[in-house]
């Protein structure tokens, strides 16, 4: 495909913009995407989880932009967004962790191989420890909503756990 | 300069080589990396969240047994010689230093030490807790940063995810938030070149290697940092594990290149630790660079018995106190004064002749 901005060069960069509930798709060459404040994607390569990032916008952008399976632009909590992520490779707040949760758990397995935490669990002081009742009702609701929300990939690793608590 | 006397031990307590395989591994440290629930990151932090965190955690550690009675530096209100100073000492990373080439020292970056633990407040995460032991014990320095962890986490609010565990910043650290590394001494598989071939065995099973100073750093004085790489996934004592018995490999490997050297090379073995002594004993200036190439062949000459009358507590001293912080602080010089390579062999001079006279 060619560049959509210049018409003659080929479009290696698929631009994502959302103005408030419209989105708009441009495909566009890297000089282009450049112009656009599209950073170098070399450049990002060579920080480093430079290259995990990159993937990982490139991950993001082929995502198919069903309503709910997108990921929200900005992290409601502190305002980071997957950009400043990229950017910088450092989440802005916890909230962070829910609100881009589907592009961090492909990272994940690619650094760590795995999404799941099997160390030390902790107790936040002040709160009753967590009910294992309470948890397994929590997961069979995010899997319902991962269902309805056909992200599949989610729903798949929050019946792996179900299973394993069971 | 600041007083490290408040520190029992300068907060160098592992140089005393009275751990484990002491000949060859240094020391032992182990880092927690945490964050405080409901409040943003240190990327997202301004001045006042770290203020405001800072203040937290100096109250939570003051009731805390692990740290009751800490020393507290504030990186922030200290000048650059003495961050550096902190940092040679390995007790603060080079960003909480602020001595990265686009760092500047952050308001609210500090330290907290006392005897074998530290906690870096306002760092990449809000705290970045270390236990750090003579020689090759990654248990032992668990057990004392993990205590501190429980009782600090019970006098502030951790954030902590069901299926992610501890949250960071940063995704490579997120689970456990544990790295434990040791500092170790391999001039035998570098002079065999077998070095890479260790290191890349490593790779593969999710350890990584770093320079005498983490992260980003270079090798020097064939000193390396071995570590865990991946922090998710694994139980702590199954991170402990893994390092532990990839160590015991290295070492056995480190030992039998060293064998290998003396049976097929003596005299040329022999040789180069005497010229490094002799170059040490008796040079008028000494970089810092080449003080490290020679004191790891005279540790190498230690470590064959080759060279008698030093011991690794006086190479492990000469290791800290060769560093150009180290050698201008006490003297109130800067780290670029051009009179430090002479400064600095007259301190090794020292160091050797007391040996020689202790030892005679």
């Amino acid at each position: 495909m060619t560049c959509e901005q210049c018409g003659t060069r080929e479009a290696v960069v698929i631009l994502k913009q959302v103005e408030g509930a419209e989105v708009r798709i441009l495909h566009l060459c890297e000089p282009c995407a450049a112009e656009r404040g599209v950073e170098d994607i070399e450049a990002t390569a060579k920080t480093p989880l430079g290259a995990f990032l990159a993937a990982m916008g490139k991950e993001i952008v082929a995502e198919p932009s069903l309503p709910g399976a997108a990921p929200a632009a900005v992290c409601a909590a502190c305002g980071a967004s997957l950009q400043d992520f990229r950017e910088s490779g450092r989440l802005g707040c916890a909230e962070c962790w829910t609100t881009f949760e589907g592009p961090l758990r492909g990272l994940l397995r690619r650094v760590h191989g795995t999404t799941h935490h099997v160390g030390e669990l902790y107790q936040t002081p002040g709160e009753e420890p967590t009910d294992p009742g309470a948890l397994v009702s929590s997961l069979r609701a995010h899997l319902r909503s991962a269902v309805e929300s056909e992200n599949f990939e989610l729903a798949a690793e929050l019946r792996d756990r179900l299973r394993g608590m069971e | 300069m600041i007083d490290l006397s408040l520190l029992a031990d300068g907060g160098i307590g592992w140089l005393d080589a009275s751990g484990p395989a002491n000949h060859l591994v240094l020391s032992t440290r182990v880092r927690l990396a945490r964050n405080l629930r409901g409040r943003t990151f240190g990327v997202r932090n301004s001045a006042r969240d770290r203020e405001e965190i800072l203040d937290e955690v100096v109250a939570a550690a003051a009731d805390s047994p692990g740290l009751a009675g800490a020393a507290v530096f504030r990186l922030d209100r200290l000048d650059s010689v003495d961050r550096e100073l902190l940092h040679e000492r390995h007790l603060v990373s080079k960003e909480l230093a602020g001595l990265g080439r686009n760092d500047r020292v952050r308001i609210g970056a500090a330290l907290l030490v006392r005897d074998r633990l530290g906690a870096m407040v306002n760092e990449e995460d809000h705290l970045r807790l270390q236990g750090v032991v003579s020689g090759f014990a990654p248990e032992a320095a668990y057990a004392e940063v993990d205590r501190l962890d429980g009782e600090l986490g019970q006098r502030l609010a951790f954030a902590f995810h069901p299926e992610f565990g501890y949250l960071t910043a940063c995704p490579t650290n997120v689970g456990t938030g544990l790295r434990a590394s040791v500092l170790i001494h391999l001039p035998g598989l570098v002079l065999t070149k077998e070095i890479s071939k260790v290191l890349q065995s490593l790779a593969q099973v999710g350890l990584t290697f770093r320079g005498l100073y983490g992260e980003g750093s270079e090798v020097v004085g064939n000193f390396f940092q071995l570590s865990n790489q991946t922090t998710l996934g694994k139980s702590e004592p199954e991170l402990l594990d893994l390092l532990a018995k990839m160590v015991r490999q290295v070492i056995a490997y480190e030992e039998e290149a060293r064998a290998v050297l003396l049976r097929d090379a003596p005299a040329v073995i022999e040789d180069k630790v005497w010229r490094a002594y002799g170059l040490l004993r008796y040079a008028r200036a000494l970089s810092f660079e080449e003080t490290m190439n020679l004191l790891s062949g005279v540790r190498l000459g230690v470590g064959l018995k080759l060279i008698p009358d030093v011991g690794v507590y006086a190479l492990n001293k000469l290791l800290v106190h060769t560093q150009p912080a180290h050698l201008a602080a006490g003297r109130g010089l800067s780290t670029d004064d051009p009179t430090l390579p002479i400064r600095r062999a007259e301190y090794v001079r020292t160091v050797l002749q007391d040996e020689g006279r202790r030892a005679g």
